[in-house]
């Protein structure tokens, strides 16, 4: 897919635009099994989106079916972890001026029909950032015993730290308007950006959104959690946000919402 | 009569500071990282040749054999210095991830600008 810079100079006269620019970020690790019907899947959803694939160091297929999909590509010369691989596509959305950013995961968790009740809100200008919860509704794929725990622990945490209820603080679907992805281009946290990027978008004054979706278990490859790891897990999740109550949060007006 | 244990504290130290001012003269060694190199050397040379500040000091925190003492303010800055360490660590990962995001739009945007795709080539050469 070719990239059509008058798109990028504000000239917008082009019939085949979307009126509101929305970007389709797909962060992917070795995906290759899934990716591709991600890829259908989404453009049957939102026709109108582009989608950027951000691929995180992958050293299989990914990208070359990503690229043979019609999907702008972007490798990461190596694996920089969810949060670098996510950060990097809020930093194409903002440079090249999109006004909604959607985020799905590559692996087939997140079911892309469902990007559409997540851009909306968004779009309607009723809030800044929504997030796919699998427990508003409680349907479709849960979690095992011990990860619902886990999540139920985030979850608690995150909700008495910004004064509003969340029920899925691990949720990876997202779709931002041009202010939040900005705000996360520049602040979204490394380590573990889902949890610690919505205290952060909270913290800073952004409304943010819970919509249920359903969520399906992994389509293929391997999940990077093992019980030790999960544990471990948790116990970082809590230092980081812990000490992260301790640290100046940068309002929403200081971000630079203008081109970089 | 200097005791073994004043000599070998006072070679000790004299080599620490000669092998870092040598690796600093070699380029080898950073300026802004020898500074806490320095200061330990220095401190724990000063402290093996006067042996009333090291008595005192070892007085002051309770330590009943002086020459101990000089193990604990080496400890200390060890340390400082590995701190410093992480410090510089973090600040390396991060920039290291910004390199990393930026030629990985660089090349999109490269491979837009030649109209075809610079992607695959970078792929290839794994």
């Amino acid at each position: 897919m070719v990239w059509n810079w008058d798109y990028l100079r504000g000239d917008h006269n082009s019939r085949q635009e979307p009126v509101v620019r929305t970007l389709v970020i797909i962060p992917a690790f070795n995906e290759e099994q899934s990716i591709g019907d991600v890829i259908v899947k989404v453009k049957e959803s939102v026709p109108l989106a582009h989608i950027a694939v951000i691929s995180d160091g992958s050293i299989d297929s990914t990208a070359q079916i990503a690229e043979r999909m019609g999907t702008f590509v972007i490798n990461l010369s190596y694996n920089l972890g969810i949060g670098g691989a996510v950060q990097t596509g809020y930093i194409f959305a903002h440079e090249m001026g999109y006004d909604i950013v959607a985020r799905l995961d590559g692996d087939g968790q997140h079911d892309p029909a469902q990007l559409a009740s997540l851009i909306r809100p968004v779009a309607s200008g009723e809030a800044d950032v929504v997030i796919g919860s699998r427990y508003v509704s409680g349907q479709g794929y849960q979690a095992s015993l011990s990860r619902a725990i886990g999540i139920k622990l985030f979850a608690t945490l995150v909700s008495l730290i910004t004064g509003q209820r969340f029920t899925d603080t691990t949720s990876g679907f997202h779709a931002a308007n041009r202010a939040a992805a900005c705000f996360l281009a520049q602040h979204l946290p490394t380590d573990y950006p889902e949890i610690e990027g919505l205290v952060l978008l909270c913290k800073a004054g952004f409304r943010v959104r819970e919509v249920p979706v359903t969520m399906r278990p992994r389509q293929a490859g391997e999940s990077s959690i093992t019980p030790f790891r999960a544990a471990y897990y948790v116990f970082k999740v809590l230092l980081a946000i812990l000490i992260g109550l301790l640290r100046r949060v940068p309002a929403r007006n200081e971000v630079d919402v203008g081109a970089r | 009569m200097l005791a073994r244990v004043e000599i070998v504290a006072i070679l000790g130290s004299l080599s620490l500071l000669a092998i870092v001012i040598e690796l600093v003269r070699r380029r080898q060694l950073a300026e802004a990282y020898s500074l806490l190199w320095l200061l330990t050397a220095v401190a724990l040379l000063v402290l093996s040749l006067w042996r009333e500040l090291l008595d005192v000091l070892a007085h002051l925190v309770g330590i009943f054999y002086p020459p101990t003492a000089l193990f604990v303010v080496g400890f200390g800055f060890v340390l400082l210095i590995l701190l410093q360490f992480s410090v510089v660590i973090s600040r390396l990962s991060r920039e290291n991830k910004e390199l990393a995001q930026q030629i990985g739009l660089l090349n999109w945007k490269l491979s837009q600008l030649r109209g075809k795709d610079v992607g695959d080539n970078i792929q290839g050469e794994k």
